[in-house]
């Protein structure tokens, strides 16, 4: 790639040497900061691409492409009128005449150059180490490399054990190879993990199939007998391998400065200052290239400080210094947790130490802490990283310790101090290191209009590094919108992008029969306590599958689980369906020898039934199955489904009654009565237009008239009641029935979670008459299917108590303990108006005090 | 420190993504199995201090913000399984390492 500028220039030329992430970062800052105006700005870059993230290499084996990885497409250059250049090396700089001389022999004047050449992979000069099947692991072009050779190769090794050649191990072992490690040190990740959490991580990553050897040093590299190389070790023993990837370390690319005379570390590296000057003033050096303090920063966030202090500080625009950077990490290295936080090999002079250990859980943390106890210098985090948020707040901004500060890297117990909520954090945190976002820039962006993680991502580049705070800052974002009351998406949850209704068509068009398929097609993550139970309505209102099936019955709520309501003490209430309210003396004596045989707390509901209160779980399945044995079954009064059906006597006993809404209204229950639906719906039948039954507060009225019926719709006697809106007059039965049909379906296909009818009617766009239109009209052609779909439910009806009792499986459920007989001490009653009811907190600290 | 593995019941006592109680030397706990967790189980108090009921085996688990949680039954508030702390209370319930091995579930007393 190379732009079509002319090289000449009358502003002052600023030259870049070095494409990679630190050096893009530089254009980067530079053109933000208004740079370009006032510079001519040039970029040559060694590799055939530009910037591209080399932090997430590795996924360009696990399906990125070079152009997913790629930072900058060449549109921010062209657009600011900078020069860029693949392919092309800078051999020399001649300092005295302010000359860049490249490798073809051009030459070009530069006012003020930037060294960001970066580092290379070190290889230990073992003898053979050149030979085929050898790679380093840096660029795209190794990558593609590594997986040609991998195509035809069984065994793979990675020379170095530190935190890119475990990643390197990761990617052979994705590659299909058989992998192992060398590590000349006596342990893994040396930089970053003592002794302890070197050899769990070892243990940890050898129950992965990766073979580790560590203090071994690889002597010379030959011909194999059974594999391609054979690696002979200095303790005599050897490895055979096909492929071998060094992965030993990196080394500054200095060599163009060291050939121009800037100062030099002794083992490397270019000395620069504060503001990331070299020797040469007119010369600035950053990223893996930089000597600051006698110390090589080898990631990309202090490369990233370092740009952006060199740019301040040649514009002028900026008082930033680079001071040193924060090294800590985050990993998961091989599916293994490994994090790193400061001081990690308590080196500080005084400092104290907190290490805990488990070797069943293979875990290992260690706190370093100041002498006084006060704050946390460092830490080792292995196999276990949700320590790490925490740990490195207290670290990264020096909040005082917790009291019990051990506290925070062991196993949390009752009382335990808590991990720092973000609301704990001081405005100052830094939230993002890469890009040394604090917590009041993200504050700043979201009061400004960044309501989501994205945008806040987008303007304050939080979370594009390295993306190890991606957590934190959606907790960060999350807490700021919740400040400023902002209600952020119309998706149902983070697990579903869609609203309820896209769920329905997913599920009935794809015929999806299971969460997890859901979950697997169309959503992320693993569900929550909103798209749970909304899709397990969903597929009850379509497939009408038993709710407690295995597959189910995560999904249900505590009511729908065990099918019954659960009260305020956690006890339970029975409804058995009572449909029209009409009872014979039998049955309600069997409701009333049940209730008085486990005292249960006895009310007639306003729905015309009967609520037994008081039953603990383990009660239930004993309760159900008299109830069941006497004749009743489930209302499911624990579902968002249908109620009950209220009814008057209408025409059989009624002197004013002119239809028979005692029939109308059982039929309707019946026929109705396993519908799982949006929210939960309630009837009422009315035998004349005195309207006893008071149908008219209903979901779905029904009013008889001289001519027949009535029908009202979507009203409702709850929180904020609404009259229903007269349908349809004079129907006869079959029309009714037909009508209701219709509207419920097409409530139950296109209301959103627990939207009850009347909600639902106000948000219909065109309202009554475009519901008529639909349902009386059939304007969407929808009519059978929804009669079909509603004729499958009446079919499939099961009472769930009574497939319950027949499933020994489903009956375990309601065990009160798993591994104990007794019952819940807790649940205490007292005695009101002649019947149980729970215990207030007061009464029962008295009933405790005079039994103790 | 000494952790002391305790055996609490089998797996097939367990219901998958969801919880179930148990008694644990006098004091009732809430055990979780959560397959698709890296920890499969969790154990916390049962007693859920803000419905002031023993409850919380009861609630729905659900996974939010990379954490696994349980909605208390009663008023919905999420518990972090592997803390026991509340997220939307400064309020705490106990919780216990679980472990299963060989089809048994254990938990480690302190």
């Amino acid at each position: 790639m190379t732009s079509n500028k002319p090289l000449s220039t009358i502003k002052p030329h600023l030259v870049v040497v070095g494409n990679g992430m630190v050096g893009h970062h530089f254009v980067e800052q530079v053109i933000a900061q208004g740079g370009h105006e006032n510079f001519q700005i040039t970029v040559f870059g060694e590799e055939p691409h530009l910037a591209y993230d080399r932090v997430h290499l590795s996924e360009y084996f696990t399906g990125k492409g070079a152009a997913d990885l790629a930072m900058t497409d060449g549109s921010l250059y062209d657009d600011n009128g900078v020069r860029y250049f693949t392919n092309s090396l800078v051999t020399q700089i001649d300092r005295a005449a302010k000359l860049l001389v490249l490798k073809n022999g051009e030459t070009l004047s530069y006012g003020k150059l930037v060294l960001a050449t970066g580092s290379y992979p070190f290889v230990p000069p073992i003898p053979g180490h050149k030979r085929n099947n050898t790679f380093v692991y840096r660029t795209l072009e190794d990558l593609d490399a590594i997986r040609n050779c991998a195509k035809t190769v069984t065994r793979g090794t990675v020379v170095g054990g530190g935190l890119l050649g475990l990643e390197a191990a990761n990617a052979l072992k994705n590659l299909g190879l058989e992998t192992s490690v060398v590590e000349f040190a006596p342990r893994l990740m040396p930089v970053q993990l003592d002794e302890k959490g070197g050899s769990v991580l070892k243990g940890m990553i050898e129950g992965l199939d990766v073979k580790v050897y560590t203090d071994t040093a690889t002597q010379d590299i030959v011909d194999g007998e059974t594999a391609f190389h054979r690696m002979n070790f200095a303790d005599g023993t050897h490895l055979e391998t096909d492929l071998i990837l060094f992965s030993a370390g990196i080394r500054p690319q200095d060599a163009l400065a060291k050939q121009s005379g800037l100062e030099m570390g002794e083992r490397g590296g270019i000395t620069i200052n504060n503001h990331c000057q070299t020797s040469d003033e007119d010369i600035y050096s950053i990223g893996e290239c930089a000597l600051w303090n006698g110390r090589i920063y080898g990631l990309v966030a202090p490369g990233y400080t370092m740009a952006k202090a060199a740019a301040g500080h040649l514009l002028g625009t900026e008082s930033l210094s680079f001071t040193g950077a924060d090294m800590s990490t985050k990993l998961k290295l091989l599916g293994c947790d490994v994090g790193s936080v400061g001081d990690a090999h308590a080196q500080t002079q005084g400092c104290k130490v907190f290490v805990y250990q488990d070797e069943i859980s293979q875990s290992y943390r260690k706190m370093v802490v100041s002498e006084d106890g006060k704050k946390l210098l460092g830490a080792v985090l292995v196999g276990d990283n949700s320590y790490y948020d925490t740990l490195l707040q207290y670290y990264l901004n020096a909040i005082d310790l917790p009291a019990q500060a051990q506290s925070l890297i062991l196993p949390a117990m009752d009382g335990a101090p808590v991990g720092l909520g973000v609301d704990a954090l001081p405005a100052t945190a830094s939230i993002c290191s890469c890009h040394n976002v604090s917590k009041q820039d993200i504050s700043d962006a979201v009061c400004n209009g960044a309501l989501s993680v994205g945008d806040v991502k987008g303007v304050t580049k939080a979370a594009t590094g390295c993306g190890g705070c991606a957590a934190l800052l959606k907790k960060v974002v999350d807490n700021e919108l919740l400040a400023l009351g902002v209600e952020v998406s119309t998706d149902i949850c983070e697990h579903f992008a869609y609203t309820r209704q896209d769920l329905y068509n997913m599920v009935k068009i794809e015929e999806i029969k299971s969460f997890d398929r859901l979950l697997e097609t169309h959503g992320k993550g693993h569900g929550c306590e909103i798209c749970k139970p909304a899709v397990g309505s969903i597929l009850a209102s379509v497939w009408n599958d038993y709710v407690l099936k295995k597959e189910h019955i995560s999904l249900q709520d505590t009511n729908d689980r065990f099918l019954a309501n659960m009260q305020k003490d956690g006890t339970y209430s029975i409804v058995p369906r009572i449909p029209g309210g009409e009872i014979t003396p039998d049955r309600l004596i069997v409701l009333g020898e049940v209730a008085k045989e486990y005292a249960l707390y006895t009310k007639v509901t306003g729905g015309q039934r009967i609520d037994l209160f008081g039953a603990t779980l383990a009660q239930l399945p004993e309760i159900w199955e008299k109830l069941i044995a006497a004749g009743f079954e489930t209302g499911q009064a624990y579902g968002k489904s249908l109620r009950t059906v209220k009814s008057c006597v209408g025409s059989t006993w009624c002197r004013y009654g002119v239809n028979d809404s005692m029939k109308m209204a059982i039929d309707l229950e019946n026929r109705y009565k396993g519908l799982r639906s949006p929210h939960k719906i309630k009837f009422a039948v009315s035998g004349c237009t005195r309207e006893c039954a008071e149908a008219q507060s209903k979901d779905i009225g029904v009013i008889a008239t001289e001519g027949g019926w009535n029908l009202y719709v979507c009203g409702n006697g709850g929180m904020k009641p609404r009259h229903g809106d007269l349908f349809a007059t004079d129907l006869d039965d079959e029309t009714l029935v037909k009508y209701i049909d219709r509207v419920l379906m097409f409530y139950t296909k296109t209301a959103d979670r627990l939207q009850r009818t009347s909600v639902w009617m106000d948000g219909l766009e065109g309202g009554l008459a475009y519901l008529k239109d639909v349902v009386i009209n059939d304007k969407l052609g929808l009519c059978d299917e929804l009669e079909a779909r509603m004729e499958h439910i009446v079919d499939t009806f099961q009472c769930e108590w009574k497939t319950t009792l027949e499933d020994p499986e489903a009956l375990k459920t309601f065990r009160q303990f798993v591994n104990y007989e007794g019952v819940d001490t807790n649940v205490v009653f007292v005695e009101e108006r002649n019947q149980m009811r729970p215990a207030t907190d007061l009464e029962k600290q008295q009933l405790i005090a005079k039994a103790g | 420190m000494t952790m002391q593995w305790k055996l609490v019941c089998k797996q097939s006592d367990l219901v998958v993504g969801a919880g179930v109680a148990a008694m644990v030397n006098g004091e009732q706990i809430a055990l979780f199995y959560v397959p698709e967790s890296e920890k499969k189980v969790f154990a916390i108090g049962n007693w859920d201090p803000i419905g002031k009921a023993n409850v919380m085996s009861r609630g729905l688990v659900a996974h939010l913000q990379n954490e696994w949680v349980v909605a208390s039954p009663l008023y919905k508030q999420h518990f972090v399984l592997a803390s026991g702390q509340c997220i939307e209370e400064n309020i705490k319930v106990p919780h216990w390492s679980a472990k299963l091995e060989d089809d048994n579930l254990y938990i480690a007393l302190n």
